[in-house]
Formats: structure tokens, sequence, C-alpha cells
């Protein structure tokens, strides 16, 4: 090539570089966008339906004016419910995977299956909750079938945050404890997990919200249109917020009446949402940041 | 008499961050001769290696003071594209890091990028290249076959032939051999010294009868300065300089 | 009780506690069977797979679900071709561009968007990008295949991006310095090394990103408009599986034809997902024991 076709050709490939890198990022602009703009638009549209008594009231009126009490209720019941279900279950068997499994077969199977899990759809859930809990274990649409519902979608998630979380505890913490003549156990119970500790817990805090924000698992295993009292035991029927801001929006009789209402519901349940991962992933970077090893 | 110095450091000095990890090293590379860089871990040596085709430009948060000319062009001076002094300046690194491709796509790899389109010069650059390498009887009739494929040693020989295909002016090699068996070090020493008809060659080692055995010149650096720049036969016969000596016959910590 | 037993009792519990996960999926597959496959006893699979009418509640019902099929696929598709550019470049910038702080601020972003309840997306294209839709383009209805698939992507994003980003940034920086030092410009790197040897994680974040998608059940509910019909342009509603199932369970009578045959809907998007995460894990199980292949 001569001189000046090099050069050309040169500029011809920085070109093509700074063209990449532009669209490249655009995207995570748009994305970062679209974001903002989702949640900007809900709290424009839904901030003046936030009062005291809209977060305190049940719906009256036939779910045409009133609060959201009783969905807030419900969803703390069903996402703690879940949480109790999924974290001890999860945390066992991150433990189990990170600590004491090897190579082999029967890893490899619970491994599939965990991967698996994590991909059902969610309204396959809810038909498994339906068929199992509510059907066949007679549980009935319940808090208890609910919350046993949300708890398995989200146990997946809490086993890979608390096996990453265990697989970052140094290797050398393990060998100190072991070389001093303390058995594999008590070595995992007393110097593993609660070095591992906040990576779990930001794991279980990531699982409660997604567990708050699914609708498709309860709309046959636990969500109620409109309960006239709050639950008095888990074989009660629940309003949950996410299936409230479905509801309004989509079958009741005075669907542009509500519409306050619904952005309304949809605000407190993206700021819930929302609020929940914030803290984990702020909790998680102090902890990075703060780490000791 | 010396022939041209196609290289050459003015005073240079390099930091990363606020540590200084080079002091003051003046030093020119003579054309086709084998210069070598020797000293402790942590003396400087790699990193002036990495300097002379910007590698170094890679890492956040560094800065360089003094000139490096390449043909008596300062490489550091604003209006430099470093894309264009690695292109003529070609590096071989410490550990065989061959593209996870196959041989022939790792050596058509750069000058594909350059501008190399047409398929019978492609050919004919990846035999020269290799057999330039000696490794072209080796691997002539698995050209398809992935890189990774190779023992440690042909891989070496294989990062050498891509580096070659670029017909670079300048090789930097970083410790080629120090992840390698004895019998393929042999070899690629071997090569050294065939390719330094046609190339400059710097040579970044810890293994001073390396040094010794394939080099003309060799540089002793140490904590960031360079100590002793000699006649490799002066270097190892006849130092000039007390901590040479010391680290030469091995008394040194 | 010795340490000793104490020990191997331990490891035992907890092995079979880990396996739950397991018997869980076991689990969700027979009921998925036991209450779907009663349906075959009233029309063949072939019907159930092929036929083009959805009717359920007629007399005579009319169970299949060709239409629905159709929908998910078409929607999972477009949604696919929206969010993989997106994903991908995304991932790219966070990996090998952005500055530490933008970085940081990004990946959160990413993570919040994953985090966004489906019902609030769904909500959102029903009441915002719908009416707009429908307006600007003057079209019968704004809740139309283009619309979901617009939200469905906004729902695989996340997926692609973080799975891509982590393939991304596990490539060898070994690869990165030898293509700089042959003199390749970044966008050389980026393109013609380093995503080329993350292919096979970036493939896995594509299929997690379709499954997500596929699978995604309120947006397609709210969003898509739910005419179970196999659609002629890309501003026809549609009634994507998912969608089907959630609308009309709650209407379905226990025990009846139509309530056996969500469950064989349910059954037949198990296992679309299924195979895509098989094919995911398949994928990444593969390239991780060989290595790098040749590409």
């Amino acid at each position: 090539m001569k001189k000046h076709d090099r050069v050309s050709f040169m500029k011809w490939r920085y070109l093509r570089q700074s063209l990449f890198f532009g669209s490249v990022r655009l995207s995570a602009l748009i994305i970062a966008l679209a974001l903002l703009g989702i949640v900007a638009f809900l709290i424009a549209h839904g901030y003046r339906a936030i009062t005291w008594d809209f977060l305190t009231l049940p719906p009256t009126d036939s779910m045409t004016r009133g609060g959201i009490m009783p969905a807030i209720i419900g969803t703390f019941y069903l996402t703690i419910g879940a949480i109790a279900i999924a974290l001890p279950l999860g945390v066992v068997s991150a433990v189990y995977l990170a600590e004491y499994a090897k190579q082999g077969r029967f890893i490899r199977i619970i491994r599939i299956g965990v991967n698996c899990l994590a991909g059902v759809p969610s309204v396959v859930f809810g038909l498994f909750g339906l068929g199992f809990f509510v059907v066949f274990l007679k549980f009935g649409s319940s808090i208890l079938a609910g919350s046993l519902t949300l708890g398995i979608l989200i146990l997946p998630t809490i086993i890979g945050a608390a096996e990453e979380a265990l697989k970052a505890v140094p290797q050398t913490f393990r060998e100190a404890s072991l070389a001093l003549g303390v058995s594999k156990w008590r070595t995992i119970s007393r110097i593993v997990l609660p070095s591992a500790l906040p990576g779990v817990l930001t794991g279980a805090i990531l699982g409660v919200g997604r567990a708050a924000g699914e609708t498709a698992p309860i709309m046959f295993t636990a969500a109620a249109f409109f309960t006239a009292v709050l639950p008095q035991s888990i074989f009660d029927e629940v309003m949950a917020l996410p299936y409230h801001i479905y509801v309004l929006a989509t079958a009741g009789t005075h669907i542009e009446q509500t519409r306050p209402l619904q952005y309304g519901t949809a605000l407190v349940l993206i700021a819930l949402v929302l609020g929940i991962d914030l803290i984990a992933i702020v909790l998680r970077s102090a902890v990075r940041r703060k780490k000791r090893w | 008499m010396r022939n041209d110095m196609i290289l050459q450091t003015k005073n240079v000095d390099f930091y990363y961050g606020a540590c200084r990890a080079l002091t003051d090293v003046t030093l020119d590379f003579e054309k086709n001769r084998v210069t070598a860089l020797i000293g402790p871990s942590g003396c400087g040596k790699s990193t002036l290696l990495r300097l002379l085709n910007r590698m170094n430009d890679l890492i956040g948060g560094t800065r360089v003071k003094g000139e490096i000319l390449f043909e008596g062009r300062n490489i550091y001076a604003p209006n430099v594209d470093p894309v264009e002094i690695r292109q003529r300046i070609g590096m071989v690194f410490q550990k065989p890091n061959p593209f996870p491709k196959s041989i022939y796509n790792n050596i058509t790899f750069a000058p594909k990028l350059s501008g190399v389109r047409n398929d019978g010069d492609l050919e004919e650059l990846v035999e020269e290249s290799l057999r330039q390498a000696v490794l072209w009887e080796e691997v002539k009739d698995v050209l398809n076959k992935s890189a990774m494929t190779l023992s440690g040693g042909q891989q070496q020989r294989l990062c050498i032939a891509r580096a070659l295909a670029m017909k670079p002016d300048v090789l930097l090699m970083d410790e080629p051999t120090s992840a390698l068996d004895p019998i393929s070090t042999a070899k690629i020493e071997e090569l050294i010294d065939t390719l330094k008809k046609r190339y400059t060659i710097v040579i970044v080692t810890h293994n001073m009868q390396q040094a010794a055995r394939v080099s003309e010149y060799t540089g002793f650096f140490y904590l960031g300065k360079l100590i002793e720049f000699d006649a490799t036969e002066k270097i190892f016969t006849n130092p000039g300089v007390k901590q040479t000596e010391d680290y030469i016959t091995g008394r040194f910590g | 009780m010795t340490s000793r037993v104490r020990e191997i009792i331990i490891k035992n519990l907890f092995a079979f506690l880990a396996f739950i996960s397991v018997l869980l999926l076991g689990l969700i597959v027979m009921f998925l069977f036991r209450e779907g496959l009663p349906i075959f006893s009233q029309v063949s699979l072939k019907q159930f797979l092929f036929g083009t009418g959805w009717y359920p509640t007629y007399t005579p019902p009319e169970y299949g679900i060709r239409p629905l099929i159709v929908g998910s696929l078409i929607v999972t598709v477009l949604a696919s071709l929206v969010a993989v550019p997106f994903g991908l470049l995304t991932a790219i910038y966070i990996s090998e561009i952005a500055p530490a702080r933008i970085k940081e601020i990004l990946k959160s972003v990413i993570e919040l968007l994953a985090g966004l309840p489906s019902v609030v997306l769904g909500f959102f294209g029903m009441v915002v990008l719908a009416p707009w839709m429908q307006e600007t383009f003057d079209l019968p209805t704004g809740l139309n295949i283009v619309n979901t698939s617009l939200m469905l992507a906004v729902m695989a994003i996340p997926t692609i991006s973080s799975i891509s980003e982590d393939a991304l940034y596990a490539v060898p920086r070994d690869f990165k310095e030898a293509s700089y030092a042959l003199g390749a410009t970044k966008y050389e790197t980026i393109v013609k090394v380093v995503v080329p040897a993350a292919l096979s994680g970036i493939s896995t974040a594509v299929i997690l990103g379709m499954s997500r998608a596929i699978g995604e059940t309120m947006v397609v509910l709210m969003v898509a408009g739910g005419a179970a019909a196999i659609p002629q342009g890309l501003f026809d509603s549609v009634r994507p599986m998912p969608a089907s199932i959630a609308a009309e369970m709650g209407e379905a009578p226990f025990g009846s034809g139509h309530y056996h045959a969500l469950f064989a809907t349910g059954i037949v998007l198990f296992i679309i997902t299924l195979a895509f995460n098989l094919f995911a894990d398949y994928i990444s199980n593969r390239f991780k024991e060989e290595g790098s292949g040749t590409l």
C-alpha cells in the first residue's frame, strides 16, 4: 500500500471505531433512559394519588375509591412467606453445592435442576401451585399456597446468590479453621457462613423484591379480586399489589375512572420493589468496599 | 562500529499512579541486533519493554516522562497513533497467547485488519511467517485446526509467526521462554538467532544464560534504574558496576 | 454422637435438601401432566398443537393452540431482534468501554430494569404506548404485536446484557494484549477477538433472554390484545400462550376440558422453555470443558 492509501485506510479504521463506540454509548443511554422514563412517568401520574388515606384505607365503592391497604398487607404476607421458605432451603442448597459437593453426576443433576427451575415461566409456577397446593393438597387459594409458589419461584435466585457469596470467601479461611482441627460443619457454620452473610443477605433481599412484584404465580393460588376483611389465617385469600393493578387496569367496570388509582398502585409497587432492589445494590457495594480480605 | 539506532529512550521516567517504576532510563537499541534486558523481578525491565510499543497505554493511571524515539520520532508525541506503532513494533508475551481461532486465522488476523484481502497473498504470508518461526513443517497440514491444540512451545512459535506476519521492524519479547520446557526454549533461542538478520530484537529475560547466549547487548536494571548497559560479553565477563557483578554471579537477593 | 457421625449426617441431609430443587422440577412436570394430559381424550395431540381454532367455551369446544404458539413465537422473535443488539452493545459498553463510575451506575440500572415488575411494564404498555401507537399510526388497536415485542424486549435486555457482560469480562486479558500488540484498534479487538471468544456465553445470554420473553406473562396478557387468531400483520393483536393461560384459568371450571387444555398449553410452554434452558446449559458447559475452540 502507498503511504497515502495507508493514511486514509487508518482514517477509515478509526471512523469505523467511532461509529461503533457511538452506537454502543447510544444503546446504553437508551436503556438507562427507558428505566428512567418509565419510573418518571409513573411518578408524574401517580404521586397525586398517594395520600395517607390511600395507603391506609381499604378500597370502597366497588374499588373505584378508597385505598390499597389490604393489597399492601397481602403482598407483605406473601413475600414474607416466600422468603421464609426459600431462604433456609436456598442457603442449605448453596452450602451443599459450594462446600460439600464434588464434581459428579449428582451435582450435575442438581445444577441442571436449579437452572431449569430458574427458567420455568412464572405462569407455569402458577399452574403448578394451582394443581399441587391449591387442589391436590387442598390449601385452597390462600396465603400458604401463594407463598409456597412464590418461594419455589425465588429459590434459584437465592441459591445462586448464596453460592456466589460462599465462593467469594477465601479458601485460606477454611484452611485455617480446618488446620486447627475444627470439623467441617463447624468451619462452615462458624467461619464460612458468617463471612458470606452480607452476600447471602443481598440475595435474599433481591428475592424479596422479585416475589413482591410477581403476578402470574399468585393469580390462581392466592390473590383475590377484593376481600372485605383482612386475612385471619394462612388459609385465607389476600389482595396483592401487582394483582390489584392488573384487576383495576383490565377487569374493572370503571377502567378510565380508576386510572389515578392504577397509577397510584403502580407507583407504590415500583417504589417498593425498586426500593428493595436498591437496598440490595447499596448493601452489596458497601460490603465490597469494606471487604477486609 | 555500531549500526543505526532504531529505538532510543531518552531520560524516561514512568509512573503507575504515584509510584515511580522507571527512573531516568536512557538506552539505545541497535538495528538488527539482539538486546537483552536483565535484572531481578520488579526491576522495571518488562515495564520498559511495554513502553517501547505503548502497551502500557492500556493500563489506566500511568504517566511517561522523557522521550522514546523510534526511527528518530518520539512515539509519545501527541499526534502519534499507538496502533501504527504497534504494527511496526511487534511483541511476544511471557505466556503464549494465541487467539482461540485456527492457526491460519491467528496469522492472518492482523494483516487482514491492515488491509491485506487477497487470499493468495494471505496464504503466502502464512507460509512465510510460519517458516520464519520454524513451525511450518509441523503445522502445514493442520492450518485449520485450533491454535489451542498446539503444544506450549508450538503456541509460542505461532505467536512469534503471528507477530512476524505484520513485517515489523522490531520484535519485543517479554520472557518468551519462561513458560516453556528446555527443548522448546532451545528452539526459540535458535529462532531468535536467525531472526536478528531481519529484525531488531529486544528480549526481557530473567535467565542470564539465555541473555548471554542470544544477545549482543545487555542492559542490567535494578529498582527501576538502568545500572549498566554494554556489549553482552563485557557485561558477563567484566562488568563495570559492582551491582551488576553481584547479580550475574548470583550473590543477589 | 461422635463428630464423625454428625458430619456424615449433615452432609447427607444437605445433599437431600439441595436435591429438593430437582424434586420440585419433577413435581412441576408431574402436576402439569396430571392436569393437562386428560385433554387428549378429547383432542389428538396433532389437533391440539396444529388446530387453528381456539374456542374452548363453545359447544362443541375447539382446542387448537396453533394461534397461541404462533403468537408466542412471533412476539419472542421480534422482542429478541430488539433486545439482542441493545443488550449486547450495552454489555460491550459496560465491560470494555465505560469508565469505572458509569460502569457501576449502568450495572445498577440494568439490575433495576430486571427488577421492574412485569405487571408495571404491562400497565405502561397498555396506558402509554398503546394509545400513542394507535393515534400515531392510525391503528384499530395499540394492543398489538409491535407494542408487546417492545415491552418484552425491555424484560429480556437485562438478562442478555448481564450474562453477556459476564462472558465478555471473562475473556482472558492475554487475548486483548495480543491483539493490541499486533496493531489492532480497540474496536477491532472487541469485535474480532473479545466478542468471538465470549461467543458461547453470549449465545447462552441470548437463549436465556428469549426464554424469559417467551415465558413472560403479564406483558403479553395486558398488551398483546388477546386475539386468538393467526396474525396477518405486525400491528395485529395476538394471544400468546401465557396470556391465554392467565386470562382464562380464572374462568375455566375445575376439571373441565378448558381447564385441562390450559394445563396442556402450560406443558407446551414448559417444554419450550425447558429446551431453551437445557440448550443454554449445554452450550455453556460444552465450551467450558473444551476451553475455547476454533472460531
